[in-house]
């Protein structure tokens, strides 16, 4: 694979955000600008797939390896393999997705131009740390998040938004605080910040306690981020504010960073932390999957319950799935929790998708508010949010179900060094919690999508789907058939590379 | 030809997916003509290849035909997909397409005019592939995607007439039940495949070690009895969910919310019916794991009879029939935990004909009078002369009266139980003998409620009339196979046995004229003493010279109650409590800690020394400024 192609990956959506932040730009040269680089940018990522050795998808390929700072070694070390592939597709995709329905649907609160420059920063952000093969780089990548999110919080989020932009930004300035105090910890054991040398070493040459010091800093850190319960609080608070592409770029990129840092460092690097440290990270994954699942409960059932927040917490149950994957330290389990990761990202962005969708025609996203009748409304919109939800709940025969599944399998028989029958009772608890999740997705539904329109709504004209809502939505849900039906698309790419990296 | 059998769910997907594509594009005249003759033609193709495929398994039952392809890996194992095709597979196939045939031709007349006829009919579509998926499955998570998918497609339609409470709920039940018992049936998944180290039903098969399907070569894994015990228990859960059977029976009474025509189906003849041929079809496994089939036995038991006397009570025409399947399911079921695997097919397949008929009886009555009550019905024999007679060979097959069908099917699970012996061999004989009686009773309740005495019903009497042909030549075709399926196929020569081949260690169909005697004439007593209660009171429900008995059963024992009152708001609590709980004490607790803790991270990270500090800074500067300028411009 050809050495410009990561580059190139990064560069062009910095380039369109620095074509973006020219002041006279109007909105629609602005969404052209956007559109064009998100979409160049997905069709270089669509190269690297096409370029990609599947035979070798445990090898980094396209690597890029330059001097930077020689002085501690640092160096801008770019690289792709078969873990971070599909995550580098997944954000390339979306960021195109969340351009396309912004043409579509401009934010009541304007200024276009900044937003898009905002998204394409992310993106670098973004795509930066799956790519990253330096710890200083994957920080610095990781960092550069953080700002764009928090003023697409802040500036065009709703009525709470100062709050909730605070709250995202001190949890996560904390948790990359301690991820580079084990940055640290780690570069002091082994003198190199180099991500496949720390990898490729398994932890040799890094002291027991140090590991485990390493990987709970690691694991507040990137927990935080995921999240893990409890580090979860300023989730629902940031969704619920987000303005729609904030929230499908949180839920469908930005939470896998955390997920993505925990399997690609913390277990790649200091592995026996991670054996001791597993059954913690296990019990607070499931805790973290029936805590949500009845929050979401209570949401759906409650008066006055809001969409966008029980779908905001039921991320913190699908990411709980991810994480109890992690914690088996198995390859099945990490498996499942990479095709969690990618199902979590298409079909959460969907239904964010879908709620923004029914904001902007209901001016509301509170259930009580749009009242029921949403298949008899609007039926395509209604169709939709049906689907996202089974998808979400985890059907077999869609994406979300691998993700379930494979945790849960890897739960059943975890690694020898850990103890089989807390994972059993894990697992079971996690099987509660699917029950669960069904339970307030239907109850969703039921008050939402079903039943009859109510007063305000049944002598207003709403309009149903239009063309930029599909281009939108439909590649998210041929991913969620398509995923489900043929999960190789997604397994097939990171068999050789997690079973590399659980050594 | 055994190659093609994925074309089996294959072509009704096709025909389901454009229809839900299509949605309600059609012709403006006839709206319904583009998705009945989607529907319709879907189904005609999947039962072509079905009964090209009976032909195929008749020259030889025994042998097992198998097309796989890889599928996926999953971290060390790889999963396959394709098709398992035996006698079982063909057989259950071929009665799947011809019910779902004729409810795709009897929903053109029942549905007309429903606004979202489009939707239904590709639902039924899906349902339809999704059943022949499991039928068909070579890989168990494969079945599983069936499994679920049948369950999504029994939701929606359920869920049908949403713009009523009872169906919105009842959905939303459905659902839930039996995804409980579907988590134990993932475990069980998870232990016979990892157990097999495989996920190829053969290959699990392959694995049990009494060697009945290992003639081939030694197998590389043997499944251990705590695995085979603990698989099969779990599986159990899944199947007792899906063929509601005590204790998660109480989503299917509530279910006949939806339209009749998907009672008749997904219901009665196949849905509810995939949990026992999950069984039938593993039954190897179930074999050598006796707790497994102990314990099937005495749910059996419990629901065959419990259902039976909830079905004597109740006053909804669909409901009683939607008891009396839990409570033919629970023959099956019994038959298989006696070993009378072949006569519990047999029974699948006649209880399919029967039970589709009489709920698609139902639905012409329903349709005819507006109502689902039976005290609102009475004396239509004489205006609904086919729906009647056609009815009347249903209720003679379920009462288990000759020479319908569904005497010599059960008596074959009786026969299989008395040859079994012991303490579970008779009390399923016992309980089954019983259970003909009040089976009996309710049957005999039904048609005399409805059809006989004279009409009670609000709608004018001279509009009521009998369905159009396209719903009645159904009825014909189901009161056909309804006799068809019983003594015609006894003669060994001409047996059930011609399609299949029972596993070994089971027992085959030993029908007796003495065992059909005693049955027939247990059943005609029940039916002569409501015919004689009916006779002296001919407008009065035959029910209440019971009296107060009938109170338990009128409210089939409570247990609706119990759920709600020991599970259901127990965790509507619980989750209400949680999120009081997120907001106000995790929340908080959390942002304070935080507080702290990153001032002294803050801390940290600037006190590293020399060059990374001096560099960090420079860059962390450079990510700033960015920042700042966006900000900038934002703000601007």
């Amino acid at each position: 694979m050809s050495a410009v192609l990561l580059p190139l990956l990064l560069g062009l959506p910095a380039l369109g955000a620095a074509v973006l932040a020219l002041p006279r730009l109007a909105p629609r040269a602005a969404l052209a600008v956007a559109a064009t680089t998100s979409g160049a940018t997905l069709v270089v990522a669509a190269v690297v797939a096409a370029r990609f050795d599947y035979g070798a998808g445990g090898r980094m390929q396209g690597v890029v390896d330059a001097r930077w700072l020689p002085a501690i070694d640092v160096r801008f070390h770019l690289g792709v393999d078969g873990i971070s592939l599909p995550l580098v597709l997944l954000t390339a995709l979306l960021t195109v997705l969340c351009v396309l329905w912004t043409a579509g649907a401009p934010p009541t609160a304007g200024r276009v131009r900044q937003l898009l420059a905002l998204v394409l920063l992310l993106q670098v952000g973004v795509l930066g740390t799956f790519l990253a093969l330096d710890l200083v780089l994957f920080f610095l990548f990781f960092e550069v998040v953080l700002i764009p999110m928090y003023f697409l919080i802040a500036v065009w989020g709703g009525p709470a938004r100062g709050p909730a932009a605070m709250k995202f930004i001190l949890f996560t300035l904390l948790g990359s605080a301690l991820m580079f105090v084990a940055f640290v910890v780690l570069y002091a054991a082994t003198g190199t910040f180099d991500m496949v040398a720390l990898a490729h070493a398994h932890g040799r040459g890094i002291g027991a306690s140090t590991q485990l010091l390493a990987f709970v800093l690691l694991l507040i850190g990137f927990g935080i981020k995921s999240p893990l319960w409890p580090l979860h609080t300023w989730l629902p608070d940031a969704h619920t504010e987000a303005p729609t592409v904030g929230s499908v770029l949180l839920a469908g990129v930005l939470l896998k960073m955390g997920t993505y840092g925990l399997v690609r460092i913390a277990l790649a690097d200091a592995p026996d932390g991670a054996r001791r440290a597993a059954p913690a990270l296990a019990v607070l994954a499931v805790v973290g999957i029936v805590y949500a699942a009845l929050a979401c409960l209570a949401i759906a059932r409650a008066g006055a319950g809001d969409l966008k927040r029980l779908i905001a917490f039921s991320s913190v149950g699908h990411m709980g799935f991810v994480l109890l994957g992690i914690a088996t330290l198995t390859p099945v389990g990490v498996q499942g929790a990479l095709i969690g990761n990618i199902a979590h990202g298409v079909i959460t962005g969907l239904l964010f998708f879908l709620v923004g969708g029914v904001k902007e025609r209901f001016h509301t996203s509170d259930m009580d508010e749009i009242g029921g009748g949403l298949l008899a409304k609007t039926p395509a919109l209604g169709g939709l949010t049906l689907f996202a939800a089974i998808a979400s709940l985890g059907l077999p025969g869609l994406a979300g179900f691998w993700g379930e599944m494979l945790a849960m399998l890897g739960a059943w028989s975890p690694a020898p060094s850990q103890s089989r029958p807390l994972f059993l009772v894990l697992m079971a608890l996690a099987g509660l919690g699917t029950v669960l999740t069904a339970a307030y997705f239907l109850t969703m539904l039921r008050r939402v999508d079903f039943g009859v329109v109510t007063h305000p709504w049944r002598n207003v004209h709403v309009g149903d789907v239009v063309v930029a809502d599909l281009v939108a939505w439909v590649p998210l849900v041929v991913l969620a058939v398509g995923i489900g039906l043929w999960p190789e698309l997604v397994l097939g790419v990171s068999e050789s590379a997690v079973r590399g990296l659980l050594g | 030809m055994t190659r093609w059998a994925w074309l089996l769910p294959a072509l009704p997907a096709v025909a389901a997916t454009v229809g839900l594509l299509a949605g309600r594009a059609s012709t403006r005249r006839r709206p319904a003509l583009v998705p009945a003759a989607l529907s319709v033609a879907g189904m005609t193709a999947a039962l072509g290849v079905a009964l090209a495929l009976l032909e195929v398994v008749e020259s030889d039952p025994a042998r097992v035909r198998e097309s796989t392809a890889s599928w996926t890996p999953i971290g060390g194992l790889a999963l396959h997909v394709g098709t398992r095709v035996d006698g079982l597979a063909v057989v259950v196939a071929v009665m799947v397409c011809v019910v779902a045939l004729l409810v795709q031709v009897y929903s053109i007349a029942y549905m007309a005019g429903d606004p979202r006829y489009s939707t239904y009919a590709a639902e039924i579509s899906l349902f339809t592939a999704a059943m022949l998926v499991v039928v068909v499955a070579s890989d168990l998570f494969e079945l599983l995607i069936g499994w679920e998918v049948m369950g999504l497609c029994s939701y929606l339609l359920i869920g049908h007439y949403w713009h009523t409470d009872g169906a919105r709920a009842a959905a939303v039940k459905a659902f839930i039940t039996t995804r409980i018992g579907d988590t134990g049936f993932l475990f069980g998944i998870f232990a016979l495949g990892l157990g097999a180290g495989t996920f190829d039903i053969s290959g699990v098969l392959h694995a049990v070690p009494s060697g009945w399907y290992s003639a081939s070569g030694v197998p590389p894994h043997f499944l251990s009895q705590p695995t085979l015990t603990a698989g099969a228990l779990l599986l159990l859960a899944g199947v007792v969910g899906k063929s509601a059977q005590f204790p998660l029976h109480v989503w299917l009474p509530d279910a006949m919310a939806g339209p009749t025509p998907v009672s008749a189906l997904i219901h009665a003849a196949t849905m509810v019916a995939a949990g026992i041929y999950l069984v039938a079809r593993l039954y190897p496994v179930f074999l050598a794991a006796p707790v497994a089939l102990t314990l099937l036995g005495a749910i059996a038991c419990l629901t065959m009879l419990g259902a039976a006397l909830a079905a004597l009570a109740e006053d909804d025409l669909k409901r009683v029939l939607a008891w009396s399947t839990v409570s033919q399911l629970a023959y099956m079921a019994a038959g298989l935990a006696v070993h009378g695997w072949t006569a519990s097919i047999w029974h699948l397949l006649t209880h399919a004909a029967f039970k589709a008929l009489l709920f698609l009886a139902a639905g012409s009555v329903l349709r005819a009078v507006g109502t689902n009550l039976m005290s609102e019905m009475g004396g239509l024999w004489r205006r609904m002369p086919v729906t009647f007679a056609t009815a009347l060979v249903g209720a003679g097959a379920l009462a288990g009266i000759p020479p319908f069908a569904g005497v010599f099917s059960k008596d074959g699970i009786l026969a299989a139980a008395q040859e079994r012996g012991g303490a579970l061999g008779s009390t399923v004989y016992v309980v089954g003998l019983v259970t003909v009686f009040v089976t009996a009773a309710y049957v005999t309740r039904l048609v005399v409620r409805t059809f006989l005495g004279s009409y009670r019903g609000r709608v004018a009497a001279g509009s009521v009339h009998e369905s159009p042909w396209v719903m009645t030549t159904p009825l014909v075709l189901l009161a056909v196979a309804a006799v068809g399926l019983g003594a015609p196929l006894l003669p060994s020569a001409y047996g059930i046995s011609r399609w299949l081949d029972a596993p070994a260690g089971t027992v085959g169909v030993h029908v007796g004229v003495g065992g059909v005697v005693i049955s027939s004439v247990i059943a005609l007593v029940a039916v002569a003493a409501v015919a004689a209660v009916h006779a002296r009171r001919p407008d009065t429900d035959p029910l209440l010279v019971i009296g107060r008995v009938a109170v338990p059963l009128r409210r089939a024992f409570w247990v609706d109650e119990l759920y709600a009152a020991a599970v259901v708001r127990p965790a509507r609590t619980l989750a209400a409590s949680v999120l009081r709980t997120d907001t106000r004490r995790v929340d908080g607790t959390v942002v304070s800690t935080g507080r702290a803790a990153l001032l002294t991270g803050g801390g940290l990270r600037w006190l590293q020394n020399g060059n990374i500090q001096a560099y960090l800074s420079a860059l962390v500067a450079g990510v700033l400024v960015v920042a700042i300028s966006v900000s900038v411009a934002v703000t601007r």
